[in-house]
């Protein structure tokens, strides 16, 4: 049994953390001045750099702010940028959160928007700290799963092992969400074999080639120097490997940032934008796909890694599960689980994966993960463009 | 971590310190740092391996000419552009995408394509 606070829309979430988000670049700073003496206290930075709106940040910044592990919110407003804060604000307190709006430009400026955005934080910490957590079921639970600084070893022990705790948990009803259909290329047509519908089939497949489009106008697949260094030679061999993080369960449905899966089991996100290539690249680092499987209501996210990433996230914490024993060695302090073990013959597949099944409900019942600790809250948020899902991608909930 | 744990052996080819995924593949996975020089076991014979090889990569199972397709996991990764011999790292100087190129960094900082 784990334990949760308690949402006005029937979730629960497993942190209880104020964000602080900036409206625009240029309120960065403030809000950032006002996060840092609580940065310990579950008091958290995030924000969308552009003075122009657009629907899919506006989107994001709705349903991260309104994530079950998220208790209260404070938006810092230049005051002349284009973001809609007053939907946001609304959409906030229909929620049944606490939420303040600061628009620095009619506050006084840096420093008084600063002292002001204190106080809320200070008083708004004070109410979250006196809630409760309730009992909470397994089958509440959502866990997204990404690769980041993988290489030739991902895909042999980090990787299969998430697929394993991934099978155990579509196995109690629990909704897991895996992504990047960029880093899938080359894996569609078994993809397609795992689908609930043949029209879903159809729908993964489309998925990948508008990803496979993409990445060849950029000129540019999702393969990074690292990669290479660490023994992974081609985009269809880290596709292979980082497949192998979605398990062998059934695929229920195709989701896109900030869509919520409507009941248990497996689904795959679809992170590359709709239509003509615009804005650049779909993910511009690890912590751009984060956002979005939180946005998608992942309250942990594994993170199988290689070569070594220490990053976490702000709102919902990284597990890391670090894949190759050298680097296990090297990043001990960072990495939640040595899944490098069993390249050495220490450990099984499957005591991994039921490691890290385990690791998750200590984690959802407010263990600390590595990065976690380690003050690790990174977010990022760019500019995309997204056609909404098509009828076929949610067959259970139609 | 108790070494003691019970584990069976992660290979399927008879040393550990290679491990073959799927008994179609041409390719064996290199799971403990190997020097040249260094002796292992590939399927039923003894090779001297030719050049360094980290965690991670991988050793031609048998000879390679231009255009194979590598098989890793029983899946397609690229084709082969230069010969390669049993036991032979296999990278981005024998080995292409079908799909998109491979980008490494050099000493300086600038993207480059690896020129297979």
């Amino acid at each position: 049994m784990i334990t949760g606070y308690p949402r006005a829309d029937g979730r629960k979430g497993i942190r209880n953390v104020i964000l602080v988000a900036y409206l625009v670049e240029c309120a960065h700073h403030v809000a950032r001045e006002i996060v840092w003496p609580y940065r310990d206290q579950e008091v958290q930075l995030i924000g969308f750099p552009g003075c122009f709106p657009n629907a899919y940040a506006a989107k994001m910044m709705q349903r991260l702010t309104t994530h079950p592990n998220v208790g209260g919110v404070l938006l810092l407003s230049l005051g002349c940028e284009g973001f809609d804060k007053y939907s946001l604000r609304k959409t906030i307190k229909d929620s049944g959160r606490p939420v303040e709006t600061l628009v620095i430009q009619a506050s006084g400026g840096t420093r008084k928007t600063m002292e002001a955005g204190r106080a809320w934080v200070e008083r708004t910490r004070a109410l979250l700290d006196e809630q409760e957590r309730v009992p909470m079921d397994l089958d509440e639970l959502v866990v997204g799963t990404i690769c980041g600084g993988s290489d030739g070893t991902s895909g042999l022990t980090a990787n299969p092992a998430i697929g394993r705790a991934f099978d155990l948990m579509t196995a109690r009803d629990m909704a897991c969400i895996f992504e990047e259909t960029g880093e899938l290329i080359g894996c569609e047509q078994h993809m397609a074999t795992r689908a609930a519908t043949p029209d879903l089939a159809r729908e993964i497949v489309a998925s990948v080639a508008k990803a496979a489009k993409y990445y060849a106008v950029l000129g540019h697949g999702s393969f990074a120097p690292g990669n290479a260094d660490g023994g992974l030679t081609t985009l269809e061999e880290k596709s292979a490997g980082a497949y192998a993080k979605s398990g062998a369960s059934e695929i229920v449905g195709l989701i896109k940032p900030g869509d919520i899966p409507p009941s248990g089991g497996l689904y795959l996100l679809d992170v590359v934008p709709d239509g003509e290539v615009r804005f650049g690249f779909p993910n511009i680092s690890d912590n751009a796909e984060i956002a979005e499987l939180i946005a998608c209501g992942s309250h942990i996210i594994l993170f199988a890694t290689g070569r070594g990433s220490v990053v976490g996230s702000a709102i919902s914490p990284v597990i890391k599960v670090c894949a190759n024993p050298v680097t296990y060695r090297k990043l001990e302090e960072d990495m939640d689980v040595d899944a490098g073990a069993i390249l050495e013959g220490r450990r099984t597949l499957d005591q991994v994966g039921q490691e890290i099944f385990d690791l998750t409900q200590t984690v959802a019942n407010g263990t600390a993960t590595k990065s976690e600790a380690l003050g690790h809250a990174e977010f990022i948020l760019t500019y995309k463009s997204f056609e909404p899902i098509g009828p076929s991608c949610l067959p259970r909930a139609s | 971590m108790a070494s003691s744990d019970p584990a069976p052996a992660p290979s399927a080819n008879r040393d550990n310190r290679l491990l073959l995924l799927r008994p179609e593949d041409n390719v064996v996975c290199v799971c403990a740092n190997l020097a040249a020089g260094d002796t292992v076991s590939i399927d039923d014979g003894e090779i001297t391996v030719p050049e360094d090889a980290a965690v991670g990569f991988k050793l031609a199972r048998y000879d390679l000419a231009p255009g194979d397709k590598v098989l890793k996991y029983g899946a397609p990764i690229g084709s082969v552009t230069q010969p390669i011999a049993k036991g032979a790292v296999v990278h981005t100087h024998n080995l292409k995408s079908d799909y998109l190129p491979t980008y490494t960094l050099t000493g300086d900082t600038r993207f480059i394509e690896a020129t297979p």
